[in-house]
């Protein structure tokens, strides 16, 4: 195809594409050309250019603050805490629906279960205060009227790490099956028949059918969830985290906000920004070449 | 045990496990509906569980007749469309283009979006670019930072992939253009997936808070949930301070932030269930690799 041709062919192509790749270039591109702030001295006045060079002296200060290996140990405790107990619930209740015979109860279910994951953290965060507040929650008014001592589930560390991963169950779980469920629509029916034949009982439909029919999916997603350990959402642990359990609430995205946009120290907040960013990437790398290995399937 | 009996028992305790579970995800909902509807009296002496107690609608005339209220809803409603309808354009105008095998540049375009998927420049500079761009305190700060989703496209790439070529070639043959093959054929085959797409962004606009936290500080401009989320940060401050008489009772009532959450809920309740069925496919169209 001579290039007149060809321009004229696909001239509407480039043009329906030139508007997102200008998208991409200026907002997604451009704050990667401001990440040297890292390496310079930064102050608004003079701007990303006009700021001195200072090589890794930024580094040097970000590794030697306290806070910053705290925050950095809670995202991975966060995480890791989450994973536990988030990541088996969404495989049972898949499970547990596939098992289901009656369409419109699975249905209703499904969809109610879906309803959560479409709740902002800022309204979750409303509605775990009515819920586990110290004075007017719900669930230390029922405690006390049965003579208990109230519970602070969100002002003491510990009882405050379960209010966190309780909301992320109740957030995730229902969402979660959609993957798991689409996988078991793939099984063949017959197998179960066979096994029916057989004698098996419906545990052991479960056991031998059910669960290794999900077994790569189930792989796959833990590998892929391993991956994103350093990296973590701001809203939940903000909203949902306060200065009385900073000591466990302040991970890398609240850190970074707090000392970039609270404090205005721009290089720091910029280093810690870059550090995730490296590590997160690294994690994921790492994490797809396991799943290639293992299941022979990643997500690039 | 026969084994028909075995299989009922099984049943009805998978049904009451998965119903008590639903009722989980539901009763946090249930509950603050039951105080948005309840007196202040019945509340803080801790009556109300999931039902109402001494019905009343004081709460949500309070809400509806609060201006600030009512207009950061008809803010965060415009916001929401607006930026939804910018996102499918954007993705349909990346989307359609990166289908063609035969289009030069393809590759490099790939790559350059698939990139921003997995290293991104962080929030400081992302801060420092809106400012230069002259963006903080306006609505564009809350729109173009997140007009194409990279995951959204890709899962829009898959899918059109998946129209058998045959039926854009024959257009094609016939002489129509690509923007004509486009607006005629693929986007009329493409609704489910373009329903799940545009839910995704509204969903995201609709309950995004952390830009809008960085960028507007004007409250003329405050969406819905950065609104919330000072009333929940007010809940916090009393949470930590433990104030007493006087100073308590100045504070918004208990019922009044429950209907607010309910208020700012429903809007997302009304729309999902239309759209439940397509974003299921879409999901799942998502989870096939890119």
């Amino acid at each position: 195809m001579s290039k007149a041709s060809y321009i004229r062919r696909y001239w509407q192509l480039y043009a329906l594409l030139s508007l997102p790749i200008m998208y991409f270039l200026i907002f997604r591109y451009g704050p990667m050309y401001g990440v040297q702030i890292a390496f310079k001295d930064f102050n608004l006045f003079q701007g990303i250019n006009g700021s001195e060079w200072i090589g890794f002296d930024a580094f040097r200060e970000v590794f030697g603050m306290k806070e910053f290996y705290s925050s950095l140990r809670n995202t991975f405790m966060l995480n890791f805490l989450d994973l536990i107990v988030s990541f088996p619930a969404p495989i049972i209740l898949a499970i547990m629906l596939y098992e289901v015979k009656s369409v419109w109860f699975k249905k209703i279910s499904q969809t109610l279960l879906y309803i959560p994951h479409f709740i902002s953290w800022v309204i979750i965060g409303g509605i775990v205060y009515q819920l586990f507040g110290n004075q007017s929650g719900m669930v230390n008014g029922v405690l006390e009227s049965m003579g208990l001592n109230p519970i602070p589930f969100l002002t003491e560390k510990n009882p405050w790490l379960i209010t966190y991963l309780f909301t992320g169950v109740w957030q995730s779980a229902g969402w979660g099956t959609i993957l798991y469920l689409a996988a078991l629509t793939g099984v063949n029916r017959e197998l179960f028949e066979a096994a029916e034949v057989d004698g098996a009982t419906r545990m052991k439909k479960i056991f031998y059918i059910t669960l290794p029919s999900i077994k790569p999916t189930i792989i796959t997603l833990l590998i892929l969830n391993l991956g994103k350990m350093v990296s973590i959402g701001f809203d939940r642990p903000y909203i949902i985290g306060n200065t009385a359990v900073r000591e466990y609430s302040d991970v890398l995205s609240t850190f970074v906000y707090r000392i970039g946009l609270e404090s205005g120290q721009y290089t720091l907040a910029t280093v810690v920004g870059l550090f995730q960013a490296v590590v997160g990437l690294v994690f994921i790398l790492g994490s797809n070449y396991i799943s290639k290995k293992v299941t022979g399937d990643g997500i690039l | 045990m026969s084994e028909r009996t075995s299989n009922r028992i099984f049943d009805i305790v998978n049904v009451t496990f998965i119903a008590l579970f639903v009722l989980f995800c539901l009763a946090p909902f249930i509950h603050v509906i039951a105080v948005s509807l309840s007196s202040t009296r019945a509340i803080t002496s801790g009556e109300v569980t999931i039902f109402p107690i001494e019905l009343n609608w004081k709460a949500y005339v309070q809400v509806f007749t609060d201006n600030a209220m009512i207009r950061s809803l008809i803010f965060t409603i415009i916001l929401t469309v607006a930026t939804t309808v910018l996102c499918m354009l954007f993705t349909v105008a990346a989307a359609y283009p990166l289908t063609k095998s035969k289009l030069k540049g393809r590759t490099m375009f790939m790559y350059l979006i698939i990139i921003t998927m997995f290293f991104s420049g962080g929030i400081i500079p992302e801060y420092l670019l809106i400012r230069d761009l002259h963006m903080i305190d306006s609505v564009w700060s809350l729109i173009l930072p997140g007009l194409v989703s990279p995951f959204n496209l890709i899962i829009l790439i898959s899918f059109f992939r998946s129209i058998p070529p045959s039926l854009e070639e024959s257009a094609e043959i016939d002489g129509s253009s690509h923007i004509r093959t486009l607006l005629k054929i693929v986007l009329p085959l493409s609704m489910p997936v373009m329903a799940t797409l545009a839910l995704f962004y509204a969903v995201g606009r609709w309950n995004g808070f952390q830009d809008s936290l960085m960028y507007i500080n004007n409250p003329d401009l405050y969406p819905l949930q950065l609104k919330l989320f000072q009333m929940v940060q007010n809940n916090m401050i009393t949470e930590l301070t433990n104030l007493e008489g006087a100073a308590r009772t100045k504070l918004p009532p208990e019922s009044l932030k429950a209907a607010t959450v309910v208020f700012a809920t429903v809007p997302i309740l009304v729309v999902y269930p239309w759209l439940q069925k397509y974003f299921v496919s879409g999901v799942m169209l998502g989870a096939v690799k890119g």
